[in-house]
């Protein structure tokens, strides 16, 4: 069966900066991969190479088998297959939560607002923020605001997920609200993958732990393998860091 | 020195009402004095200058009552065009100012023809004396005599007027367009829209809010310039003042123009140190 998403030899520089080397990765169908490393590793890069959001300089990224890097790849239509929810500053703030959510899908997908907006009411209620439908982005709570853009970016009906450290700029207690919104999409068979600081989600809802190590995929495996026996010094380090912040 | 700062403000306690005044009575106070103070420097400037001996010929020349009566029907009715040029400048330098900085911020080896024209117009527009442009367009195109081409003074006054304001206020758009935080812009192109329709729905909005003081100075700014087309012979208020002026021998006129503009600009002006107060006070709201 061909992947979900792999990635071949995806190298990007900026400047003279090597960001991604030789990153090899493949996600099957319904996976959930966590990338874990420390900051300037290359997450965000790796999950906005995927997006087509940073082209890259070489490589190949193939979604369901084709390339999306090619020339003739409208990148508009990829990444309307493909939701991604940053670390912040997701939501439009001058459109109320509602707007925000059938942006896409009356503007790119050519949906009539009515349905539009039935189907976002349907999924804020489904994440029980049925309340905030007319609220502005500013008068949400982080974890709410967080919650909203992962709806916003499923509103389009995307059979891959991507994350980037969307919890690391909340507040403690509003991190689990949205993990457990992720744990939920897990449970529905969501592909995923997710760059994170947050140890001991990426155990509990990781297929595969992705150890990325100066642009390098340096280590992959099941979140039992990597949290316990890391084989490379490098990716015991930095866990021994981590657990030294309390972090796991 | 040694005395605290909140002391020295509020002078002698002795005189002074006790510390803990509320706020709204601190305020009052003043206000009192703002009006006081500002009654009394007034008062001090009127009479230096009405005592001089220079005045009773300042004011033959300039506030001469019967000359400003006189003058005043002329000046007003070109000062309407002047309004009316204004307004219908101002629309549309909004729009095709707006128009030029997308395309100036659209990215990517297609769209370079795009910004490079909309660079190389800035550029050029924003290196010429608007008085030039004027002249330019003004004489030297109706001068051509070319099939089709409007030869009115106004119409090619008016052109000049939106190019030149138009790379300026692009420039201002620009700004406000690069304010909004690149997140908004990668959000907006993940969901799947275009760059052009990013702009549209995302951005534009955000940077519109965040230059509209920018945006009204700019108002006041044309609302005055709008005048120079004077010298194409077109009769509004700047014209009409300096007709009576050669007629007459009198300058009159000339405050009656002036205090025309006044009436329209200053306003304009408090209102946007007004809002640019309410703005940045609501910003600070949200940011604490
Ligand atoms: N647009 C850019 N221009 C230049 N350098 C960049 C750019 N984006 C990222 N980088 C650099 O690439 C490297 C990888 O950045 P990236 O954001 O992918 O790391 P990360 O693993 O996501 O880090 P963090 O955990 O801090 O989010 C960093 O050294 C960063 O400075
Ligand atoms: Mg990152």
């Amino acid at each position: 069966m061909v992947a979900k998403l792999e990635l071949r030899n995806v190298r990007k520089s900026f400047d003279d900066k090597v960001v991604l080397r030789d990153v090899d990765l493949s996600v099957g169908q319904h996976d959930v991969i966590c990338l874990i490393g420390s900051s300037g590793s290359g997450k965000s890069t790796m999950l906005k190479a995927i997006n087509l959001l940073v082209s890259i300089d070489e490589g190949e990224i193939l979604l369901d088998g084709v390339d999306i890097t090619a020339s003739s790849v409208n990148p508009n239509q990829v990444r309307e297959s493909m939701g991604i929810v940053f670390q912040a500053f997701n939501l439009f703030p001058h459109m109320k939560v509602l707007d925000n959510i059938t942006l896409s899908p009356r503007k790119v997908h050519d949906i009539a607002r009515e349905e539009a907006e039935e189907r976002a009411r349907d999924l804020l209620d489904r994440f029980g923020l049925g309340d905030k439908v007319d609220e502005y982005p500013d008068r949400l709570s982080g974890g709410e605001q967080q919650r909203v853009a992962v709806i916003r970016a499923l509103a389009t009906e995307p059979d891959l997920m991507l994350f980037d450290e969307v919890t690391s700029a909340l507040d403690p207690e509003l991190v689990a609200e949205v993990l457990n919104v992720i744990r939920g999409l897990k449970d529905q068979g969501m592909t995923m993958l997710i760059a994170t600081h947050e140890m001991g989600f990426a155990r509990d809802v990781a297929d595969r732990v992705c150890f990325l190590d100066q642009g390098r995929i340096l280590e992959q495996g099941p979140p039992k393998e990597i949290f316990s026996a890391p084989s490379e010094a490098r990716t015991q380090q930095f866990l021994q860091r981590i657990i030294d912040a309390g972090r796991l | 020195m040694t005395e605290p700062v909140e002391e020295r403000v509020r002078g002698p306690r002795l005189l002074g009402p006790p510390r803990n005044r509320p706020a709204r009575e601190e305020g009052a106070r003043g206000a009192l004095i703002a009006v006081i103070s500002t009654l009394a420097f007034m008062a001090t400037a009127i009479w230096v200058i009405l005592t001089s001996d220079a005045w009773p010929a300042v004011q033959r020349q300039f506030f001469n009552p019967e000359k400003i009566v006189d003058a005043f029907p002329a000046i007003a009715r070109g000062f309407w065009l002047d309004i009316k040029l204004f307004l219908l400048a101002e629309v549309l330098i909004l729009i095709i100012s707006l128009l030029i900085a997308m395309a100036r911020s659209l990215r990517g080896p297609a769209f370079f023809p795009i910004r490079a024209l909309a660079i190389t117009f800035i550029d050029l527009i924003r290196g010429v004396p608007i008085i030039l442009l004027i002249l330019l367009l003004g004489f030297g195109v109706p001068a051509l005599q070319l099939p089709g081409v409007p030869r009115s003074a106004i119409f090619w006054g008016l052109t000049a007027l939106i190019t030149s304001y138009s790379a300026y206020t692009a420039e201002v758009y620009r700004a406000g367009i690069e304010s909004v935080h690149e997140s908004q812009r990668m959000s907006a192109r993940s969901l799947g829209l275009t760059q052009i329709q990013a702009l549209r729905y995302v951005i534009v909005p955000q940077a519109i809010r965040n230059v509209i003081p920018a945006l009204l100075n700019g108002f006041v700014s044309l609302q005055k310039d709008v005048a120079l087309v004077f010298v194409l012979g077109i009769r509004e208020g700047v014209r009409e003042a300096d007709i009576f002026a050669a007629r007459t021998f009198n300058y009159s006129g000339y405050v009656t123009a002036t205090f025309l503009f006044l009436l329209v600009s200053v306003p304009v002006a408090r209102f946007t140190d007004w809002y640019t107060d309410r703005d940045r006070r609501r910003k600070q709201a949200v940011s604490n």
